[in-house]
């Protein structure tokens, strides 16, 4: 059942929708990596020939140069679809639109064409095992030589790593400044000597991040191409951009067909245990409903904003935040529905199956891209004005921190 | 699908943001809900004279022509300043009603004085307080001595004491039918009733065999749908606004409040809870925005839209008036500061209509669920 209906007509619509129509291969989930990787790459390609790949990005990086109506256009029509895309959304969503803030031209012609083509996989390198919701106390070092930089250090869930070809990397390059200050991003050639990309297993069963190691990585600047994104010393800003593009990506997906904790596939559960007569649970899933649909209003509206000059900035944060609450309300409601159905299932058995992935993936959007309580944070500090916490660590140079593996001059 | 306001409706929001800075501050506000009477003559005038009571009136009416969009600003900022005023009843539900009835003469007699301030009218159709009853309830309308003579109870009926004109749903031999009484008819017996928000006014009216002139109507159940789905979307502005004000309010106070050393809103359990309002009111925003536009240009998509105002925004918004209370402390629960106006005008708003699981019990029907 389509409940949810903005969709006119209109001749891009229908070209978007014929296009998909003809060109979204079956789900990927279960195959090999290798071949979704493949079937990744060639779908991106195609959606690249026939100029539907990077919307709102600008014509001469290889973007369509239109605007948010068309990209919303876009996301309205794949929602019915399972889009094969997942190794490149990092790229796509948060290395790429930072390159277009930040990159300089020669970056931008190297990069984003090929970026955008799904020739090129990227991977967000910031996470390390001291540095978390606390991305600026990072260890990761990066020392300057004659012909660039020397890379060394841990990265830690570093989703799509296994798969990429550059990394945007954040490297303390000066640890006598104050932690937010002595910070650069960098851009890193994965296939480098010294780069060593290890697998880990999250709860879902699932290997999609990684622990990620640099020893001696050297980061060329003889080019013409320089590796830094944006400034030295200036990386925090960065990631600031960065992440800011991550909460609006994260927050601005559509649930699709295919998410198992969406009201469709909620109320189809419902359906088939027989548990929509039930005048509590008829209630649950309008409530459901309506914390689902208030979220895509919020997210047209946004997108409206932007299109009359007001982008969203940290109110992207909003939707964020909302979007992992959407995923508890949903996994109540469907324990409600189903009961122990979703405990135990029989192997031929899909939705229950599909459900249950759903309850065991859904901390994940809770944690990542910035956790719930550093996203009210966000919300209570940059959008309401009210006051930080006292913070120990800003003004006291970096060496003498007591951070990760660092035991501190204090 | 618009979502945001153009440079005109921002301007008629200054307009009226400007008009109820002077005329209803939260001084006159105290004043205004202390009276016998419950409103200010001198601010409906106010408002009939910019135009506000008859936005949704088509010109030929007296009115301006304007939309629900236009409409629900002005209620947002009725809501903000938690105004004691028959907007709601007069401008809204009865304006409404007319609107939705089929009878021209009483279109050409009544809404002309609505919106020109010069009468206030109601609509009597809930009998206690459950959702409103389609059939027109116990309340019986029949026709005696070349007349129609309604008997029966309504209650509780907004502004019900200062009304002029009550537009009334009874049953009648051939279904429900769409009344108007006038207020000094006989047989009319109005009681005030006891509030749980002094910002707002209600009555019980008994019919005792009164004069009631029935209202042409083809449909008059769908008509009373109507009613109450633009209703939903009205009452929606008032709470949009509501939260707005309760959460500016209480962030200002969190930044100044200081206990153990720090400002309050440098706590986390106070900063996560005003952080949850302020998301709860950017979506609730949004809901209005949509249903709005739906009673403006998508009459099919108004009732779903509607529905969905209701269950949403109205536990959100008494959870912006709770969090005023609370994160004011024990001058948040005084008499004298302005935290209970905001916590009861926004527990009023959401039950007005029936308790929250009807509202969602409406919603899952419109769902198809
Ligand atoms: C599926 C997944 C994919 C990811 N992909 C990437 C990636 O591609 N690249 C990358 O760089 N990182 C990635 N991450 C890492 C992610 O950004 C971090 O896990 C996240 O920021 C939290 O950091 P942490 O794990 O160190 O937890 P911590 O920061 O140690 O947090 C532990 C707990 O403390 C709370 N906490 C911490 N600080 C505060 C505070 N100031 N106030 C209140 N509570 C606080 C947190 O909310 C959390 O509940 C991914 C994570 C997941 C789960």
């Amino acid at each position: 059942m389509t409940v949810v209906d903005e969709k006119g007509s209109g001749e891009y619509r229908s070209r978007v929708r014929e296009w998909l129509g003809a060109h979204v291969p079956p789900p990927t989930a279960g195959l090999p990596p290798a071949e979704v990787l493949r079937i990744a790459k060639e779908y991106q390609a195609a959606l690249f020939e026939a100029g539907f790949a990077g919307i709102t990005w600008p014509k001469e990086v290889g973007g369509q140069g239109l605007g948010p109506a068309e990209q919303q256009v876009f996301s309205e029509e794949a929602a019915d679809y399972d889009l094969p895309t997942y190794p490149l959304t990092i790229g796509m969503g948060m290395c790429g639109p930072t390159l277009v803030d930040l990159g300089t031209p020669e970056q931008k012609q190297r990069y984003l064409p090929k970026l955008l083509r799904g020739d090129e996989v990227w991977c967000q390198l910031f996470s390390e095992p001291g540095a978390g919701s606390d991305v600026a106390s990072l260890q990761s070092r990066a020392e300057r030589t004659d012909d660039g930089w020397v890379l060394n250090g841990q990265k830690v869930w570093t989703t799509n790593a296994q798969w990429a070809d550059f990394g945007a990397v954040l490297a303390r390059t000066d640890p006598d400044q104050v932690k937010h200050a002595g910070i650069t991003m960098f851009i890193v050639d994965m296939h480098a000597p010294g780069v060593t990309v290890r697998p880990l297993r999250d709860m879902s069963g699932k290997s999609p991040f990684n622990e990620v190691y640099f020893d001696d990585v050297h980061l060329p600047a003889d080019g013409a191409i320089s590796p830094v994104i944006g400034e030295v010393g200036r990386g925090w800003q960065a990631a600031v951009t960065m992440l800011g593009h991550e909460r609006v990506s994260i927050g601005a997906s559509r649930p699709s067909r295919s998410n198992s904790l969406g009201f469709d596939a909620v109320l189809a559960l419902a359906r088939r245990e027989g548990a929509t007569a039930d005048p509590a649970n008829r209630e649950r899933l309008a409530e459901l409903y309506a914390h689902e649909r208030a979220l895509q209003l919020l997210n047209a509206r946004m997108r409206q904003e932007t299109q009359a000059g007001r982008p969203p900035g940290a109110r992207g944060s909003v939707a964020k935040l909302a979007g992992a609450l959407q995923l508890r309300r949903a996994i109540a409601v469907v324990g409600e529905l189903a009961g122990a159905d979703v405990v135990a299932w029989d192997p031929d058995d899909a939705l229950s199956a599909d459900v249950a992935q759903g309850i065991n993936s859904a901390p994940a959007s809770s944690i990542a891209g910035g956790t719930n309580e550093v996203q009210h944070n966000i919300i209570g500090e940059r959008i309401l004005g009210l006051p930080k916490e006292p913070q120990v660590d800003r003004d006291i140079p970096f060496r003498q921190l007591k951070v990760g593996t660092q035991g501190g001059a204090r | 699908m618009k979502l945001v306001l153009d440079a005109e409706q921002e301007d008629l929001r200054s307009a009226v943001r400007r008009l109820l800075a002077d005329r209803s501050s939260p001084a006159t506000v105290r004043e205004v809900m202390a009276s016998e009477r419950g409103d200010d003559p001198g601010l409906w005038k106010s408002l009939a004279d910019l135009g506000l009571l008859g936005l949704v009136v088509p010109e030929d009416f007296g009115g301006a022509g304007a939309g629900h969009v236009e409409r629900a600003v002005v209620l947002e900022e009725l809501g903000r300043a938690v105004t004691p005023t028959p907007f709601f009843a007069s401008a809204v539900l009865a304006t409404d009603a007319l609107l939705a009835l089929d009878d021209d003469a009483a279109r050409a007699e009544l809404l002309p004085a609505l919106a020109g301030g010069e009468k206030v009218a109601t609509v009597a159709v809930a009998e206690g307080g459950g959702p409103w009853d389609r059939t027109g309830g116990a309340t019986t309308a029949t026709e005696r001595d070349g007349g129609w003579r309604l008997d029966g109870t309504k209650t509780p009926v907004l502004a019900g004491m200062v009304a002029d004109v009550v537009l009334v749903l009874a049953g009648t031999p051939d279904g429900p039918g769409w009344f108007a009484v006038d207020a000094a008819a006989d047989g009319l017996t109005r009681t005030a009733l006891t509030g749980l928000d002094p910002t707002r006014r209600f009555a019980r009216l008994a019919f005792a065999a009164t004069p009631a002139r029935r209202l042409v109507s083809a449909d008059p159940g769908a008509a009373l749908d109507l009613v109450a789905d633009l209703a939903a979307v009205a009452l929606a502005a008032e709470q949009v606004g509501v939260m707005q004000r309760a959460l500016e309010l209480t962030v200002d106070y969190a930044k100044v409040r200081v206990q153990f050393g720090r400002p309050i809103g440098s706590y986390q359990a106070v900063k996560h809870g005003l952080a949850d309002v302020y998301s709860a009111w950017e979506h609730s925003l949004s809901v209005l925005r949509h249903a709005a536009w739906t009673a403006d240009h998508d009459r099919a998509g108004l009732p779903l839209a509607a529905a969905l105002a209701r269950t949403y925004i109205g536990p959100a918004c008494f959870e912006a008036g709770n969090a005023m209370v609370q994160y004011h402390g024990g001058i948040g629960y005084t008499w004298e500061h302005d935290a209970h106006l905001y916590y009861k005008r926004a527990k009023s708003a959401q039950l007005l209509f029936g308790p929250p699981s009807a509202h969602r019990a409406r919603l899952a029907d419109r769902l198809g669920i």
